[in-house]
């Protein structure tokens, strides 16, 4: 199964809930293509939910971080939401950890935007 | 046909075509032999990832999806290592060149993160040009059957 996302409001921040695969091919261009129409929306805060996330490999990593510069660079912030074991350890080992600000509850998460 | 070097006779030898579909076939391919020989779920994943950033190598950089060339896969099972050896027929690329990913510089880069996951997820990597052209990856996981 490729990713799906869905996008929903809370507040003035915009959650995706991804799920499936973030890998080369369908996947990380289905993710860019969100992200981007997104900040073309004028979207800026994102608060981009893992949970259901089962696979992630380079290019997806790859994709992360494209948008999370993406809307950095507009003046805006992406935070990352329920990383599951597999996410939270690709994170560590190329040390993006240190650079995504990751957020266990979603409540949390939203509030920290503000 | 025996392996290479060690005389063991492949569990899998096949030649793929340069496509993505071909990416997902050696992951399951590789999955498929390593199954039921000691390693557990989460060691198999990273295992099936390490193969799917090889796969994606030779297609993409090695073969750059030319439907000329093929990327061979040959699997092989012994009793204390699962050893995965993945060719392309791409012009080679020199592994000093590439740039750190871990470096503070690069870490917001798009891409090359790809042979730093490999390496975090099988025991031993290695690398060879082959002639004419070409590279060859060898990807081993030791096993522990038995504790």
């Amino acid at each position: 199964m490729s990713v799906k996302l869905s996008t929903r409001q809370v507040g003035d921040v915009t959650v995706i809930d991804a799920a499936g695969r973030i890998t080369l091919g369908e996947g990380s261009s289905t993710f860019r293509d969100t992200i981007r129409d997104l900040t073309n929306k004028g979207h800026r805060k994102i608060l981009l939910n893992l949970g259901e996330v089962s696979y992630i490999d380079s290019s997806g990593i790859g994709e992360l971080v494209s948008a999370f510069t993406t809307v950095t660079n507009q003046g805006g912030s992406l935070k990352l939401l329920n990383l599951t074991k597999r996410v939270r350890d690709l994170l560590q080992i190329t040390k993006l950890y240190t650079v995504f600000e990751v957020h266990d509850d979603e409540a949390l998460a939203v509030r920290s935007f503000s | 046909m025996p392996d290479n070097d060690r005389g063991v006779t492949p569990s899998v030898d096949t030649s793929l075509a340069s496509t993505l579909e071909s990416v997902d076939n050696a992951e399951e391919t590789v999955l498929r032999v390593a199954q039921g020989v000691g390693i557990d779920e989460e060691e198999l994943h990273k295992v099936g990832m390490a193969v799917r950033e090889a796969m994606v190598n030779a297609v993409v950089h090695g073969n750059r999806y030319n439907e000329n060339k093929k990327v061979r896969l040959v699997v092989s099972l012994e009793p204390d290592r699962l050893t995965v050896r993945i060719a392309d027929q791409g012009e080679g690329f020199d592994m000093s060149s590439l740039p750190d990913p871990l470096a503070e510089e690069n870490l917001l880069r798009q891409s090359g993160r790809g042979i730093l996951l490999i390496r975090a997820f099988v025991d031993r990597f290695d690398v060879r040009r082959i002639e004419p052209t070409g590279t060859e990856v060898t990807l081993i996981k030791y096993l522990s059957r038995g504790g």
